[in-house]
């Protein structure tokens, strides 16, 4: 945690202590449909944010309006305004916000299937001009995912689930970003792999990097974010200190209540009127 | 025996010919998947660009085939910047037919500005011939593959080693992916185009210095070469090259040979035969030799 630092340099309203923020973000794709109704939150640095929802809720949406990746979906942010380290970050392309310190673990991993794992990495140092700067960051990568050492040259498409979801996390870190984003970094992953994939949120975090965890894996989520934020329907129902929404008795029924089975029996689950009683 | 080398050896020459313009289309198709039906425009461009260039001798070879690639590169590029740009996100066969339009755009240009009379390039490699045992090879089939083989080398390093070849390589598997780490798909398709422009100005030099000669029909090169990139998988560089010389080997083999094995068959058969084995080889795998099988992303 930074706090000696002054806020003389930034714009009115803008706090250096806070990486990242939005106020009341509507995003509509196609023109007509609606991704987010006005969504408001806040990354202090140094901490990790669970952004929580079930499917649908937004979630990644939130993401691509941060990263500039609306345009590919069609989409706009319609209102509302974001602000990384102190910058407004409407209007920007991806690339320019990549290289201001923003990166991100997409959803689904994304990583380049027909590339080396090599290859991957260095896509994610691809706004990174100083050659002994890459050289760090992928020396540093190598060392949070040790498996990965021996996997360099392989086709990243051949690799399990685990191993991509490093790659993919590994590509994000090449760029030394100052807050990274996770989209469902659990999803579809054994439950000892999840375990392993928080261990290396933690130690990233630990090293100095915010982050940004966007989960449907609750437990998990919670257990590691200073704050949370609950997203249903395109709007935040719920925030509050990770402990505190752990210990949430909506939550636990919402999110916990089914057990450690994972993500596929929490979708069964209907639990639309709860949800209900939230957004109201 | 003997003969059969020399069809064969000929074929490859022309292959690596083929393999360039196919290259050419394979290149722009990964980028953007659009079938680029102006790679013969680019190519007739870049054989007029040279004979201009070189016609008084007022430029040596070499420098006129350098600079004729980088003319023709610009004119792809900037065809992309100020036409294709604007059509992104409509639909793929639109800008397909807007390449169509720079296709014509680029046939009347040529013949405005040189007329439609056959031309010569004035023999750059001679017509002088080498012989292995009692196998002769024409020098100028040496030069046309070497330039080829040259061209080729540099492309896959390009693709292998460079930052800008690892984000096409990137942008051609995930586009969305490729722009979050910051990869810029504008510079992704413009490059295509460029490196697309400069290979087809090269091919055409391939076509141009052979019995063809310069004159506005060295772009039917460019239809030939559809076999290749069918028959190799459209999305695959290396496919491309062995389709192209499997072609080329097959055109040669069979204006070899078809008159005394088969003489029923007409003149110009051996243009037709390319397409036959690309059939062929459809029917057995129906992505091409080492095309992968559609996989779309939503
Ligand atoms: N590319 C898109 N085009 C149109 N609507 C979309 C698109 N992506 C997401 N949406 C809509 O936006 C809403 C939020 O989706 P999303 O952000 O993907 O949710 P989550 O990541 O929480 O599952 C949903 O109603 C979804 O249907
Ligand atoms: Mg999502």
């Amino acid at each position: 945690m930074n706090t000696s630092m002054t806020a003389t340099n930034n714009a009115p309203g803008t706090d250096a202590d806070v990486v990242l923020s939005a106020q009341g973000v509507e995003v509509v794709y196609r023109d007509v449909l609606l991704g987010l109704r006005g969504v408001s939150l806040e990354v202090k640095r140094g901490s990790i944010v669970a952004v929580l929802g079930s499917n649908g809720s937004g979630k990644t949406t939130l993401l691509r309006a941060l990263t500039g990746l609306l345009d590919v979906h069609r989409g706009k942010v319609t209102k509302g305004s974001m602000q990384f380290e102190g910058q407004p970050l409407e209007r920007r392309d991806p690339a320019s916000i990549v290289r201001a310190g923003m990166a991100q673990v997409m959803e689904g991993r994304r990583i380049f299937p027909a590339l080396t794992v090599d290859e991957n990495l260095r896509t994610g140092a691809y706004t990174v001009r100083s050659k002994a700067q890459i050289r760090e960051n992928y020396d540093r990568v190598l060392s949070l995912f040790p498996v990965l050492v021996d996997r360099r040259t392989s086709t990243a498409g051949y690799l399990s689930g685990g191993e991509q979801q490093m790659v993919a996390i590994g590509r994000a870190l090449m760029s030394s970003p100052t807050l990274l984003l996770l989209d469902e970094p659990s999803l579809g992953l054994a439950p000892l792999i999840v375990e392993q994939i928080a261990g290396i949120v933690r130690e990233v975090n630990a090293q100095g990097t915010s982050v940004v965890l966007v989960e449907q894996n609750a437990t998990m989520a919670l257990s590691l974010a200073d704050h949370g934020y609950v997203l249903e329907n395109g709007r935040v129902v719920k925030d509050g200190p990770g402990a505190e929404l752990l210990a949430d008795k909506d939550i636990q029924e919402f999110y916990l209540g089914v057990g450690d089975a994972g993500r596929k029996s929490f979708r069964d689950v209907k639990t639309y009127r709860r949800r209900k009683r939230w957004s109201s | 025996m003997t003969r059969f080398i020399e069809f064969a050896l000929a074929g490859l020459a022309q292959g690596f010919v083929y393999a360039l313009v196919a290259l050419g289309f394979v290149i722009i198709y990964k980028a953007t998947e659009v079938i680029n039906f102006a790679q013969g425009g680019l190519l007739t461009l870049g054989v007029y660009l040279v004979y201009n260039f070189t016609s008084g001798q007022s430029v040596p070879f070499p420098l006129a085939v350098v600079m004729s690639m980088i003319v023709t590169a610009g004119v792809a590029l900037l065809f992309e910047r100020l036409v294709l740009r604007r059509m992104l996100g409509n639909p793929v066969f639109a800008q397909v037919m807007v390449t169509i339009g720079l296709l014509f755009i680029l046939q009347n240009l040529v013949i405005a500005i040189w007329g439609a009379e056959p031309l010569n390039l004035g023999d750059p490699w001679g017509i002088s011939t080498i012989s292995i045992g009692e196998v002769i090879i024409e020098v100028r089939d040496l030069w046309t593959a070497a330039l080829a083989i040259g061209v080729l080398v540099v492309f896959f390093l390009f693709f292998r080693f460079s930052k800008l070849g690892l984000a096409m390589r990137a942008t051609a598997v995930d586009q969305e992916a490729a722009l979050a780490q910051g990869m810029s798909s504008r510079q992704v398709y413009m490059a295509a185009w460029g490196i697309a422009g400069a290979t087809a100005a090269i091919a055409g030099v391939g076509v141009a210095a052979g019995a063809t000669g310069v004159s506005p029909s060295v772009e039917f090169v460019a239809l030939l070469a559809f076999p290749a990139i069918i028959l190799g998988g459209i999305d695959s560089p290396l496919g491309a090259v062995i389709g192209g010389l499997i072609i080329g080997v097959t055109q040669s083999l069979t204006a070899g040979y078809q008159n005394e094995l088969f003489p029923w068959l007409w003149a110009g058969f051996d243009d037709v035969m390319p397409f036959i084995v690309m059939v062929l080889v459809l029917l057995v795998r129906p992505y091409g030799l080492f095309g992968t099988p559609e996989i779309k992303r939503v």
